[in-house]
C-alpha cells in the first residue's frame, strides 16, 4: 500500500518537475540561443532560447579556411593529371593536347613563372561525387586545385553538378589538336626523310 | 441570486426568427458553434499547438507560409482538399465513409449543451451535463467504425485500445463531475453556471467553494485527456507503434473530419471543466469595493470571451501536457483508471457529499 501511494507521489512530482521545464522552455522562446562559437567562453552558459536557424536566410558561416567545393584555377593548370589520378572516387576528368611549340607563348606561364606545355579543353569536377578529401589538393603542384569555403550548392538538376574548368572552347580545342596533329605528322615526315637520308649518306662513304 | 436578465435571450430570439416558415434561426443557433470549431482548429487548435510545442522544444514551427507562419493552416486546408479520397479496396465501405461522420457529430452533438455565454445556449436542457457525457460516448461508435472499416492491423488496434480507453475513463470522469453536480443540485449547463456567479467572481466558482473540489478537478482533467485521446493517453494513435492508430487509411477531407472532430472534443472538455468548476461563463475578476470588475467584465459578450478563453486555457495545458509528458503503455493506462482515477474518485465523491450535507 505505500508503495501504491509512493508511486502516485513519484508521478505527481515528475509530472510537476516536467511541467516546469517545458513551460521555462515555452517562456524563453522569445529569445535565440546564442550564437557564441565553440571557442567562447559563454558556449556552454548558453542553453536557452530557440535554436533554429532558419536556413537559407540565415547559416553561421564557414570557416575561412573551410575545405568544402573544389575550385581550379584554370590559368594555372599544367594539365598534369595528378589530380586526376589521385581522386578515389574518380570524380576529376581532364582531357589535355599538347601544346605546339609556336603557340609555348599563347599558352603562357604560371602565375609562379612556370611554362604551361598542355591545353586544357575538359577539366571536369563532378561535386555531387567529391567527398571533399583533399587528395587531389596535395598532390597539385601548382596549388590551382583548392577546396573553397562555399558548402551550399545544391542543384535541381544533377548535370548541374558537374563543373567544368576548361578554358578552350570545343572549336578552339578542335583547332588546337589538329595543329598539334599537323606538327607531328610534319616532324614524322621529316623524322622518315632524315632516316631515309642517312643511310644513304653512309653508303656513299663505304663506297 | 437572481436569475439573470439576459439568460438564453440570443438564443431563444434566434431560434424564433423564422423567415417564410422557414426556421433559419435554429439553422443559426446550430451553425454558430459549428463555425466556432472550425474557426478555432483552424487558428488555435491546429497553428497554436504547432507553435506551442515548437516554443516547447526550442523550435520556432511554421515560419514560411505568411510572417510567422500565419497561413500555414490555410495551406494545409488547400493540400487536403486536393488530395484524393482514397476507399481501400478491401475496406467496409459504408463503416469507412460513415466513421468520420459519427466521430464529429458526436462531438459536435455536444456542443448543443455548451453555453456560450449567458445568452447563448443551443439546448438549455435541465439534463444538460448528463446528455454532454452521455452524447460523447458515441464518439465511441465512430472510432471502432473507423478502425473496423479500415481492415488494417493497426486501424483495428487503435479502435480496440481508444474503446477501451474511453469506456473506462468515462466512469471516473463521471463520478467527478457528479461532484460538481451535487454541489450545484442541478444538471442544467446554464443553472450550474449562473449558481457560480456572484460578485466576488472566482471566490463562487465551485473549485474554491468546497475544500475538496480541487480532486474532481484534477481527476476530471486527466480523465476528459484520456476521453479525447490526448498525449498521455494518446495510445490509440500512438504514431511511433501504430502509424496513425484507427484513421491511418484515410485521406484528404475524411482525414480533416477526424482532426475536427479531436479538436471539437478537446475543446468541449475543456469547456465543461471550465463550466463545472471554474463558473464557466463568469467573470473570475472580484468586485473590490468600487472598482467592480466583476460587473464590468460581465454580461453576453464578456460571457462568451471568459467561457472561451477558459476553454482555451485549458486546451493550453493539454498541450503542454501533450509536449512533456510521454505515452503511457496500455496496462499503465488501465492501472491508472480503475486503481487511481476511479478510488479516488469515489473519495471525492464522498467527501464532497460530506461537505454539501453537514458542512455548507
Amino acid at each position: 500500500m505505500s508503495e501504491y501511494f509512493s508511486n502516485i507521489k513519484t508521478g505527481v512530482t515528475t509530472i510537476a518537475t516536467g511541467m516546469a521545464i517545458t513551460f521555462r522552455h515555452f517562456l524563453n522562446a522569445v529569445r535565440r540561443k546564442g550564437d557564441a562559437g565553440i571557442d567562447d567562453a559563454d558556449y556552454f552558459r548558453q542553453v536557452d532560447g530557440l535554436v533554429t536557424l532558419q536556413y537559407p536566410r540565415e547559416a553561421i558561416p564557414t570557416p575561412a579556411v573551410g575545405r568544402y567545393r573544389l575550385y581550379n584555377d584554370i590559368d594555372d593548370c599544367i594539365g598534369c593529371l595528378q589530380c586526376e589520378r589521385a581522386c578515389p572516387v574518380e570524380c576529376i576528368a581532364i582531357e589535355t593536347i599538347k601544346v605546339t611549340s609556336d603557340d609555348l607563348a599563347v599558352c603562357g606561364k604560371t602565375s609562379k613563372g612556370q611554362q604551361k606545355r598542355m591545353w586544357v579543353p575538359v577539366f571536369d569536377i563532378d561535386v555531387a561525387k567529391c567527398m571533399t578529401c583533399g587528395i587531389c589538393t596535395s598532390v597539385c603542384p601548382t596549388e590551382c586545385l583548392v577546396h573553397t569555403p562555399v558548402s551550399d550548392f545544391s542543384e535541381f538538376d544533377v548535370r548541374n553538378m558537374i563543373y567544368h574548368f576548361g578554358n578552350l572552347s570545343r572549336m578552339e580545342a578542335e583547332a588546337k589538336r589538329r595543329k598539334l596533329a599537323e606538327q607531328q605528322a610534319a616532324a614524322a615526315k621529316e623524322k622518315e626523310a632524315k632516316a631515309a637520308a642517312e643511310p644513304a649518306a653512309e653508303d656513299r662513304t663505304e663506297a | 441570486m437572481s436569475p439573470l436578465p439576459f439568460l438564453n435571450t440570443w438564443s431563444e430570439a434566434l431560434s424564433g426568427l423564422t423567415i417564410k416558415g422557414f426556421p433559419l434561426g435554429l439553422f443559426i443557433v446550430a451553425a454558430v458553434p459549428l463555425v466556432f470549431i472550425a474557426l478555432y482548429a483552424l487558428t488555435y487548435g491546429v497553428y497554436g499547438e504547432r507553435k506551442i510545442s515548437a516554443f516547447m522544444q526550442d523550435r520556432l514551427g511554421p515560419m514560411e507560409v505568411g510572417k510567422w507562419g500565419i497561413l500555414q493552416t490555410l495551406a494545409d486546408i488547400l493540400k487536403l482538399l486536393q488530395k484524393e479520397d482514397i476507399v481501400p479496396t478491401v475496406a467496409d465501405k459504408f463503416l469507412f465513409v460513415i466513421g468520420p461522420g459519427i466521430l464529429f457529430v458526436g462531438s459536435f452533438l455536444a456542443f448543443a449543451v455548451l453555453p456560450f455565454g449567458p445568452a447563448f445556449i443551443g439546448a438549455d436542457l435541465n439534463v444538460g451535463l448528463f446528455y454532454a457525457i452521455g452524447i460523447v460516448a458515441i464518439e465511441v461508435v465512430g472510432i471502432l467504425a473507423a478502425g473496423w472499416g479500415s481492415n488494417n492491423k493497426w486501424s483495428l488496434y487503435g479502435a480496440v485500445r481508444s474503446v477501451a480507453q474511453i469506456v473506462s475513463y468515462e466512469i471516473p470522469a463521471s463520478i467527478a463531475l457528479l461532484c460538481g453536480a451535487m454541489m450545484a443540485g442541478t444538471l442544467s449547463m446554464q443553472g450550474i453556471n449562473v449558481l457560480q456567479s456572484g460578485p466576488y467572481g472566482f471566490v463562487h466558482f465551485f473549485l474554491f467553494q468546497s475544500p475538496v473540489a480541487w480532486l474532481p478537478f484534477l481527476i476530471y482533467f486527466i480523465a476528459s485527456l484520456a476521453e479525447v485521446n490526448r498525449a498521455p493517453f494518446d495510445i490509440p494513435e500512438a504514431e511511433s507503434e501504430l502509424v496513425a492508430g484507427y484513421f491511418t487509411e484515410y485521406t484528404g477531407m475524411k482525414f480533416a473530419v477526424i482532426f475536427l472532430a479531436e479538436y471539437g472534443s478537446m475543446f468541449m472538455v475543456a469547456a465543461v471543466l471550465s463550466v463545472v468548476f471554474l463558473g464557466g461563463w463568469n467573470s473570475p475578476l472580484p468586485n473590490i469595493g468600487p472598482v467592480t470588475l466583476n460587473n464590468w467584465t460581465s454580461g453576453p459578450a464578456w460571457g462568451a470571451f471568459w467561457i472561451i478563453m477558459k476553454g482555451f486555457f485549458f486546451i493550453f495545458v493539454q498541450m503542454w501536457l501533450r509536449w512533456t509528458l510521454p505515452r503511457l503503455r496500455v496496462d499503465q493506462l488501465m492501472y491508472l483508471c480503475w486503481k487511481v482515477l476511479t478510488p479516488f474518485a469515489f473519495i471525492g465523491f464522498v467527501l464532497t457529499a460530506v461537505w454539501e450535507i453537514y458542512m455548507r
